[in-house]
C-alpha cells in the first residue's frame, strides 16, 4: 500500500470509535486415441453412469468365480447387439475381478444401449476398489511406481523452494519537503517495513525544524496485522523528541484503504501520565495523468488534555490540510509542489497565541516522493 | 537464436534421437540497449526444439552450469512424477555442476514446451518447444511447419519485479483511468453515469484497467526469441499448408494473435488434435499451445502480431516467401476496460461473444446493485458455507455463487464473484465484437470422444483468490505455504470446478494428469493441460487419477504461482 491518497482527518478523541467503524465495515495413453481407435472402459458402455448413483440389486445371478484373466474379446462385434431387453436386477458382480481383462480392440462404435433399463440395478456394494473395476484400464502398480510417484526427498519440502511469503523491506520518504515559512522550515513523513504480507514491523517517523530547531518530531515502532482485507492493526510505541522534553506512548491504531481509496491511519495514543491522544489521517490520490498526480491529504491531532509545556490543547489541537502535485519520473521518485495549510484550535489555539505562533497559517511546500 | 527459430527448411531443425544433452547456464542477451544475463539452454533462447516420436522412450541429460539450483518440467508430458522436474515434489532439483537424468516414455504426440520450475528462471529465458510426432501418420497434414514461442522479457531482476507488487501492485499499470478519462466519460455518458461507475470501483477499491499486473513497462514481447524490430521470419512457398506452432511461453502475458491476410484453422490445443476450426484470431493464456493451418497464397509477406492482452505492447514475426520481406504491423487495438460483468457481478450482458443484445441483468443483481455488498470482508452467512456440489453447477445459469469459508474475513481475499459462468464461447476481454472470428473454448472439441467416460465419482470445487492491493495469490484463500495437499485416489474419476473470485485471468495448470474440460452442461468437450480462467467465470473439467504421485497444480501466471495461487494434488493408493 503505497501513500498515494487524499488525505482526510477527522478528529476522534479516540480510535476507539474508528476501529469499531472502519472494520466493521496417464497412464491413459489416450491422448493420441481417438476412440474408435483406442475404446478404453468398456464397462462404461455398458452404461453404468456413476458409481455414486447408487444402489445395488444383485438378486440371484452369482459371478462369483468368474475368471475374466484370460478372456479376449478382440474380435467381438457388438454392432448389432440389442440390449434393449435385458435385466440386469438379479446381477451380482460383487466379486468380478477385471484386473486383467483385455478389451484393447472392441468396437463398441454402433452400440445401441438405448433403452436399457438400469433403473433397478444396485451397485453399492461393488468393489471399486480397485481402479480397474472401472474406467480406464490401469497397469497394476508395482513397488517401482511407487518409488518413482514418491521420491524419497529426504524431508525437502516444497515450500522451501519456493516461499510464496518472503519476507521483503520498504523504505520512503512520503515527504521530504523544505516549506516556505520563516526560518527555512524543512518537514518529513517517512515509514519503513520488513515483513511478510500480513504481519509486518514498522518505523514511522514524522516531524518538522525550522529556524535551526527541531520544531516537533516523533517516531514510531509498531507491528501490524492485517486482520482484514483491508485493513491493518498497528500496535507499538511512540516516541516525540520535541517539542519540549520527550514523552513516550503506547500506540494502538488501523492503517489501510477505505472505500473509495482514500487511504487511512487512525491512531490513538495512551501516555504514562494517563494523557490520550489521537491521531487521523487520511489521503487520496487524483490522477491528472499517469505520472502527474494531484495528492490531497487532511490529518487530525486531538488529546484528552491541554499541556501547556507542549503547547498542545485539550480536544481538537490542530488540523491541516495539503494539497501536493508530483510527478513521478519513476514510480519511486517523484519531485513535488504543493501548498498546506494548517489551523490551531481551543486551548491550543491560545497556547499558539501566547508563543506568538500562528494560529492559521497557509505555505508552500517542495519536496521529493521517494521510496524502494 | 536456437536452430529451430532459423528461418530454413520445411522442419524446423531440432534435437532428436533418443539421448540428448542439456546445458543450463547464462548468456549475455541485449533486447533493450542494455546487455543481461539471461538463462539459457545449450546457450540459445528459447531452449532447442526437442523433437521426439510418440512411443519412444528418452534419455535427457541436464547440467546445471549455474550458480543456483535449476530444474526443467515437461510442460503437458504424462511421465512417472520422480520425471516431472518439480523441485520439492519430484526430485530436489539439479543442484550446481550436477547432472540430472530424465528418462520418460513419451505416450502422447503434439505440441509442448519445457521450462525451468525453479525460481524466476522462467522469466529469465529458460523455457523451449518440444514436439511429439506421431507414431501413425499425423492426421494433421501440412507441407511445413514453424515453431512460434512467444514470451516476455525484461531487464529487470524478477525478484525485483516480485517485490515491487508487493509494495506497489500498479506499479507496472501506466494506464490507470485520469481525471481527462473522467471528463470524457461525462461527456459522452453524463455525470450520473461516469459517477456511478467511479464510485462502484472505489467502493471496490480496484481499477477497470487491471489488465495484466506486469506489462509493457518492462516486457519486451519476443517470438521465437526475437524482439518485433528483429521480425523473426519463417518462411513459406505460395499455396503450402503450413502448420504454425504457437507456445505461451511467457512469465506474464496473455496474447492475442492474429495473423492479417490469412485465416487460422485451429487443429489442436495443448498438443490434442482437435475438430478443426477457422477463425481470424485467438488468445493463447500463459502456457498454452495451439496449432494452426495457414495456407499463405497472393502475398509474399504475413505478419503474425500477437498483441499483449492489456495492449502495451506485441510480439510479431513474419511469413514470408524468402527473408528480408515484412508485411504492414497493424497498430495495436484499443485498451479495454474490465466491466463489472467481467468479474460475474451480474450485469448486463457485456460479455456476449458477437453482438448478441444486452440481456436482462440476473435477478435480483442489476449491475451495480449489490455489489457493495459482496466486497471482501462483508463475510455473510451464506458464504461460510461451502457448498461442494451446488444445484446450479456449470449449467450457464447465473446463480448466487457460494464460497468457502476460508475466504470470509481473509485479508488475502479482496474480491467474490456474484453469479459467475462457464463463458466458454466468450472471446474475452478486448476481443469481443472486434469484427474479427475469434477462437473461443467453446469452438475447441477434442477428436476423441472421452477417453475415460465415467462420470466423475465427485466434485472438488476450488476458487481462486487474491488480493490485488497486497499482492497475495491462492487457491479458496489459502496460499501454498499454509495449505494442505488435494488427495485424490489413484483411479478415480473427479470433476475440478474453479471458480474466478478475482479480477484477473488465470490459467490453471495441473501436472501429471490431463484436465478434460467440460461444456456448461458438464459434457466433455476438449482434453487440456492448462485451462484458462478468465474473472467471473465458473469452469469445470475432469480428471481421471491415474498417475500416482505429488503433482503441482498452479496458476501458470509466475508471480501469481510464487505468491501462493499453487497446490499440491496427491494421487495416492487407497480404498474406495
Amino acid at each position: 500500500m503505497n501513500a498515494r491518497h487524499l488525505r482526510l482527518r477527522l478528529i476522534a478523541l479516540s480510535v476507539a470509535a474508528c476501529l469499531a467503524g472502519l472494520p466493521v465495515a496417464h497412464a491413459m495413453t489416450a491422448e493420441t486415441a481417438r476412440r474408435e481407435e483406442m475404446p478404453r472402459a468398456p464397462q462404461r458402455s455398458a452404461g453404468h453412469e456413476s458409481k455414486s448413483q447408487g444402489s445395488i440389486d444383485r438378486g440371484s445371478m452369482n459371478h462369483d468365480s468368474m475368471d475374466h484373466d484370460s478372456m479376449d474379446h478382440d474380435s467381438m462385434d457388438h454392432d448389432s447387439m440389442d440390449h434393449d431387453s435385458m435385466d440386469h436386477d438379479s446381477m451380482d458382480h460383487g466379486s468380478m475381478d477385471h484386473g486383467s481383462m483385455d478389451h484393447g480392440s472392441m468396437d463398441h462404435g454402433s452400440m445401441d444401449h438405448g433403452s436399457m433399463d438400469h433403473g433397478s440395478m444396485d451397485h453399492g456394494a461393488m468393489d471399486h476398489g480397485t481402479a480397474d473395476a472401472a474406467g480406464p484400464l490401469l497397469p497394476p502398480i508395482t513397488d517401482a511406481d511407487r518409488a518413482a510417484a514418491f521420491p524419497d526427498l529426504g524431508g525437502m519440502r516444497m515450500q522451501d523452494h519456493m516461499d510464496d511469503d518472503p519476507v521483503l523491506a520498504s523504505f520512503a520518504f512520503d515527504r521530504l519537503e523544505w516549506q516556505d515559512a520563516p526560518g527555512d522550515a524543512a518537514a518529513w513523513e517517512t515509514k519503513a517495513w520488513v515483513g511478510r504480507s500480513f504481519d509486518r514491523l514498522w518505523l514511522r517517523s514524522e516531524g518538522e525544524r525550522s529556524g535551526g530547531r527541531l520544531e516537533h518530531a516523533q517516531a514510531e515502532l509498531l507491528w501490524s496485522h492485517a486482520f482484514h482485507p483491508w485493513w491493518d492493526l498497528m500496535v507499538g510505541i511512540r516516541h516525540d523528541f520535541a517539542p519540549g522534553a520527550s514523552k513516550d506512548w503506547l500506540a494502538i491504531g488501523v492503517q489501510g484503504l477505505a472505500p473509495y481509496k482514500f487511504e487511512t491511519k487512525a491512531t490513538a495514543y495512551l501516555a504514562g501520565d494517563g494523557r490520550i491522544a489521537a491521531s487521523f489521517e487520511a489521503e487520496y490520490e487524483l490522477l491528472l495523468t499517469n505520472r502527474l498526480i494531484l495528492q490531497p491529504l487532511v490529518e487530525a491531532t486531538l488529546y484528552s488534555r491541554t499541556d501547556a509545556a507542549r503547547g498542545t490543547g485539550a480536544g481538537l489541537d490542530r488540523l491541516e490540510a495539503g494539497l501536493r502535485l508530483r510527478y513521478e519520473i519513476r514510480r519511486e521518485f517523484a519531485p513535488y509542489v504543493g501548498w498546506v495549510w494548517q489551523r490551531r484550535y481551543g486551548d491550543g489555539a491560545d497556547l499558539a497565541r501566547a508563543h506568538g505562533e500562528p494560529v492559521e497559517d497557509g505555505r508552500l511546500v517542495a519536496g521529493l516522493r521517494v521510496w524502494f | 537464436m536456437p536452430a529451430f527459430a532459423r528461418p530454413g527448411p520445411a522442419r524446423p531443425s531440432a534435437l532428436t534421437g533418443s539421448t540428448i544433452d542439456l546445458s543450463i547456464g547464462e548468456l549475455a542477451v541485449d533486447y533493450t540497449g542494455r546487455t543481461r544475463r539471461a538463462v539459457t539452454v545449450n546457450g540459445t533462447l528459447p531452449a532447442p526444439l526437442l523433437r521426439f516420436t510418440e512411443g519412444d522412450t528418452v534419455t535427457i541429460r541436464v547440467r546445471n552450469t549455474l550458480a543456483e539450483d535449476t530444474s526443467i518440467h515437461w510442460h503437458g508430458i504424462i511421465l512417472p512424477a520422480n520425471m516431472d522436474g518439480v523441485p520439492g515434489f519430484s526430485f530436489h532439483g539439479i543442484h550446481p555442476g550436477q547432472t540430472f537424468t530424465y528418462r520418460y516414455t513419451l505416450r502422447q504426440s503434439g505440441t509442448y514446451w519445457y521450462h525451468s520450475h525453479s525460481g524466476f528462471q522462467e522469466q529469465k529465458g529458460l523455457y523451449g518447444p518440444l514436439i511429439v510426432d506421431p507414431r501413425e501418420p499425423d492426421p494433421i497434414r501440412s507441407d511445413r511447419e514453424h515453431v512460434i514461442l512467444l514470451s516476455d522479457w525484461t531487464d529487470e531482476d524478477p525478484y525485483r519485479i516480485f517485490a515491487k507488487l508487493r509494495k506497489n501492485a500498479e506499479y507496472y499499470n501506466r494506464h490507470k483511468r485520469t481525471v481527462g478519462d473522467a471528463i470524457a466519460d461525462i461527456r459522452r455518458h453524463g455525470w450520473g453515469a461516469t459517477l456511478d461507475d467511479r464510485r462502484l470501483w472505489g467502493a471496490m477499491r480496484m481499477s477497470p484497467t487491471d489488465l495484466a499486473d506486469v506489462g509493457a513497462l518492462t516486457y519486451t514481447y519476443l517470438a521465437n526469441g526475437v524482439t518485433p524490430a528483429g521480425n523473426w521470419t519463417g518462411l513459406f512457398r505460395p499455396g503450402e499448408r503450413v502448420r504454425l506452432r504457437f507456445i505461451n511461453g511467457s512469465a506474464m502475458t496473455f496474447f492475442d494473435v492474429r495473423i492479417p491476410g490469412l485465416k487460422m484453422t485451429v487443429v489442436a490445443a495443448d498438443g490434442q488434435n482437435v475438430h478443426p476450426v477457422t477463425v481470424d484470431e485467438f488468445r493463447i493464456g500463459v502456457a498454452e499451445t495451439y496449432d494452426v493451418i495457414v495456407e499463405p497464397s497472393g502475398q509474399d509477406a504475413y505478419t503474425i502480431f500477437a498483441q499483449a492482452m492489456d495492449r502495451g505492447g506485441y510480439a510479431r514475426a513474419t511469413l514470408a516467401v524468402r527473408d528480408g520481406l515484412a508485411a504492414p504491423v497493424p497498430a495495436l487495438d484499443p485498451r479495454p476496460l474490465l466491466t463489472m460483468a467481467d468479474m460475474g457481478h451480474g450485469g448486463h450482458g457485456g460479455h456476449d461473444a458477437h453482438g448478441a443484445p444486452a440481456k436482462a441483468a440476473p435477478s435480483g443483481h442489476e449491475g451495480h446493485a449489490g455489489h457493495d455488498t459482496q466486497a471482501a470482508g462483508a463475510a455473510r452467512d451464506e458464504h461460510d458455507a461451502h457448498g461442494g456440489a451446488h444445484a446450479a453447477m456449470g449449467h450457464g445459469t447465473a446463480a448466487m455463487q457460494t464460497h468457502p469459508a476460508s475466504e470470509s474475513g481473509n485479508p488475502g481475499v479482496d474480491m467474490q464473484t456474484m453469479t459467475p459462468t462457464p463463458r466458454l464461447d466468450d472471446p474475452g476481454i478486448g476481443l469481443r465484437d472486434n469484427g474479427r472470428r475469434v477462437l473461443t473454448y467453446a469452438d475447441l472439441a477434442s477428436r476423441f470422444a472421452d477417453p475415460d467416460g465415467r462420470e466423475p465419482g465427485r466434485t472438488i470445487e476450488l476458487h481462486l483468490t487474491g488480493h490485488m492491493e497486497r499482492y497475495v495469490w491462492s487457491f479458496d484463500g489459502i496460499r501454498f505455504g499454509d495449505a494442505e495437499p488435494l488427495r485424490l485416489r489413484y483411479g478415480e474419476r473427479l470433476r475440478i470446478v474453479l471458480v474466478n473470485d478475482t479480477m484477473m485471468e488465470h490459467p490453471i495448470h495441473l501436472h501429471g494428469l490431463w484436465s478434460d474440460l467440460e461444456d456448461a452442461d458438464g459434457a466433455f468437450r476438449v482434453r487440456k493441460h492448462t485451462v484458462n480462467m478468465p474473472p467471473g467465470t465458473r469452469r469445470s473439467y475432469r480428471v481421471t487419477a491415474d498417475a500416482l504421485g505429488r503433482w503441482a497444480y498452479h496458476c501458470h501466471l509466475l508471480y501469481h504461482m510464487d505468491a501462493g495461487m499453487f497446490r499440491e494434488v496427491r494421487v495416492e493408493e487407497g480404498s474406495a
